[in-house]
């Protein structure tokens, strides 16, 4: 059959956004000169959202790993961070970038205890774990116990004296942090490894059947998920400047808010996220002043969505469309030139 | 002696968490549902109960009466209007559907009641105890907690086993389709077990409110509990869910003893452990 068939991956649909998102991503690397601090705030923090949706959809939307502990790895991540540079007086870059090590580092022996839950208790003893390190943080005096700590003043200098170069700092690093992991998860996903994870999301069972090491490939997304987390929390509370046990391990803003984000966007793509995203963004700019309503709100969207749309907004949007952004699919296009098919070869299936 | 008194002291406290867990290892049982928003209808029940003895002025215990079947039809009507068509091979929608239920609760609460910390009062009855030689005594209060763990779970036990609804719930648990074929009409069968499960969570909510402070947050942390009692005394025994919850309470009330920092954490580390070492818990019945 060779020769009569090709694999198409990209399609006209997502060469358009390439070019689209060209000047976007040069607005983005321009907003320093163009946004004041306030919108660089805000892209900082859309951007963390950005990746820690992508990484908990790596981790549910593909190995059915649904964490509700991602908070644990945020917390522990600006921990690190704080240990390293206030403690141990290494220098905040690198400080930031042991801090995401450490904490995939920690992750490895905490896989090796909730691995053994299945499903739905997975996902609860994650958040007992998640418990389990505030509490020990709570205990360490060196890092201020249950009340926290301030980045002493030297530490935060020895970043960059100026507070706009501090700003910039933060902002790169965390704008690169977002669409890195979008990048990531992108060229992941078209690997050969990437092959794997749809398989393990489409069916386990049959993942496994054709030879796909199900263990190896999630423990690899839940390490991988967890140095993403850890890398945003050691950012985080260096751009906060305090950290404390209850803000470092906030279920609420680490992993209810990052659920909601991707169920709403759309489980199981790297579209969904994004518009997951924006959506979350642009309900908390509308729904600022109505305090719980907000989070009752986000509740009530998610959980409609899940119910009537389980694949999210995106996948309302994309599926009578055929559209799609990032090119991760393998869909197997019969060639024109090819001789007339006999009938009964099958015709190219929808591959994604 | 002081020791023996710590121990004890834990065991009754196991019995609250023994109540939090029958409802979850009940729901769990029969559809395969975790119930992420468990710990939240705890804490919803409590606020009934707070509104019902503001409203009438009556003991809280009594409150039971009016709680308890409000509960229970809460518990049909959430299982059959919502939580059934969230049931099918996929994990993803029960979780995430009773994940978006607990955060809608916890902040509709916050909105109707503050975050204010709130007790039922139970006059006489939160101070009486039983003394037994010069440092053991026994609160009345905590020993009424453990004996109505002990009276509910026999209760569940006399439901599934001798009733025609507790076959009902035991044949749906080990294979839905085929039950269905003999008559059970699932649907009806999954809302009275979340029915039975929130009536039962509204006696440990009441209980919980008698005997400590609670505010809109605290659910999370009952649904832990919960969970920690239901993996610890092995999945699918409810005398073994009593038995997860006395070694939680016993380690917490230890935990505590050694210092109030660890209460939470021993619980939590004990439960770890039973994780490692025994993965299917100290008596486990079911499979999965």
């Amino acid at each position: 059959m060779a020769g009569l068939w090709h694999i198409e991956r990209s399609t006209a649909v997502s060469r358009a956004a390439l070019f689209a998102a060209a000047p976007a991503l040069a607005a983005l690397l321009a907003l320093p000169a163009w946004g004041d601090s306030g919108d660089m705030r805000l892209a900082v923090e859309i951007s963390y959202y950005l990746a820690l949706a992508q990484a908990w959809n790596l981790l549910a939307g593909y190995t059915g790993l649904v964490s509700v502990g991602q908070q644990a790895y945020v917390g522990l991540g600006g921990y690190a961070f704080f240990a390293l540079s206030v403690l141990a007086g290494v220098p905040p870059l690198a400080s930031l970038a042991l801090a995401g090590l450490a904490v995939a580092a920690l992750a490895l022996p905490t896989a090796f205890i909730v691995f053994r839950l299945r499903g739905a208790y997975f996902a609860i003893g994650t958040w007992v774990v998640a418990e389990v390190f505030r509490l020990l943080l709570a205990l360490a005096t060196p890092l201020g116990g249950g009340t926290g700590m301030s980045l002493p003043v030297t530490v935060v200098r020895s970043l960059a004296e100026s507070s706009r170069a501090r700003g910039l700092i933060t902002y790169y690093l965390g704008l690169g942090l977002g669409l890195g992991t979008v990048l990531l998860v992108f060229f992941w996903l078209r690997s050969r490894q990437g092959l794997a994870l749809t398989a393990i999301r489409d069916s386990e069972t049959a993942a496994a059947s054709v030879g796909v090491d199900n263990r190896r490939t999630k423990l690899a997304v839940y390490l991988i998920a967890a140095g993403i987390a850890g890398l945003i929390g050691a950012l985080a509370f260096l751009e906060k400047l305090r950290i404390s046990p209850d803000a470092a391990f906030s279920v609420g803003d680490w992993t209810a808010n990052i659920i909601f984000i991707v169920v709403i966007g759309g489980i199981g793509s790297i579209e969904g996220p994004i518009l997951g995203t924006i959506v979350f963004f642009a309900l908390r700019a509308l729904l600022v002043d109505y305090g719980a309503w907000y989070l009752i709100t986000l509740g009530a969207l998610a959980v409609a969505v899940m119910l009537l749309a389980p694949q999210g907004l995106w996948g309302v949007l994309s599926r009578p469309l055929g559209l799609q952004f990032f090119p991760v699919q393998r869909r197997l296009r019969l060639l024109d030139s090819a001789p007339h098919a006999a009938p009964g070869v099958p015709a190219a299936g929808r591959g994604d | 002696m002081a020791w023996a008194n710590i121990v004890l002291q834990g065991a009754l406290l196991g019995g609250l968490y023994a109540l939090f867990a029958a409802g979850l290892s009940l729901m769990f049982g029969v559809m395969r549902l975790v119930n992420i928003a468990h710990g939240d209808l705890i804490v919803l029940s409590a606020y009934c109960a707070l509104m019902v003895v503001q409203a009438t002025g009556l003991h809280p215990l009594l409150s039971l009466a009016v709680v308890v079947p409000l509960m229970f039809g809460l518990g049909y009507a959430l299982q059959r209007g919502l939580l059934n068509f969230t049931l099918g091979g996929d994990i993803l929608p029960p979780l995430l559907v009773t994940f978006g239920l607990s955060v809608i609760i916890q902040n509709a609460l916050l909105e109707g009641f503050s975050a204010d910390s709130r007790r039922l009062q139970a006059g006489a009855l939160e101070t009486a105890s039983l003394t037994l030689g010069d440092q053991i005594a026994i609160g009345w209060l905590p020993a009424i907690v453990f004996l109505a763990a002990i009276a509910v779970i026999a209760l569940l036990e006399l439901l599934l086993y001798r009733t025609p609804l507790g076959r009902a719930f035991r044949a749906t648990s080990d294979d839905a389709d085929t039950a269905q074929l003999y008559g059970v009409e699932i649907r009806h069968v999954f809302a009275l077990a979340t029915a039975v499960a929130l009536a039962v969570v509204s006696v440990a909510g009441v209980l919980l409110a008698i005997r400590t402070n609670f505010d809109p947050s605290i659910g999370p942390a009952r649904l832990l509990y919960a969970f920690e009692a239901v993996i610890i005394g092995g999945l699918g025994s409810l005398w073994g869910t009593l038995a997860g919850g006395v070694v939680l309470g016993v380690a917490q009330s230890v935990g505590a003893a050694i210092d109030p920092g660890w209460e939470i954490l021993a619980g939590h580390i004990a439960f770890l452990l039973v994780l490692v070492v025994r993965p299917r818990g100290l008596f486990p019945k079911l499979a999965d």
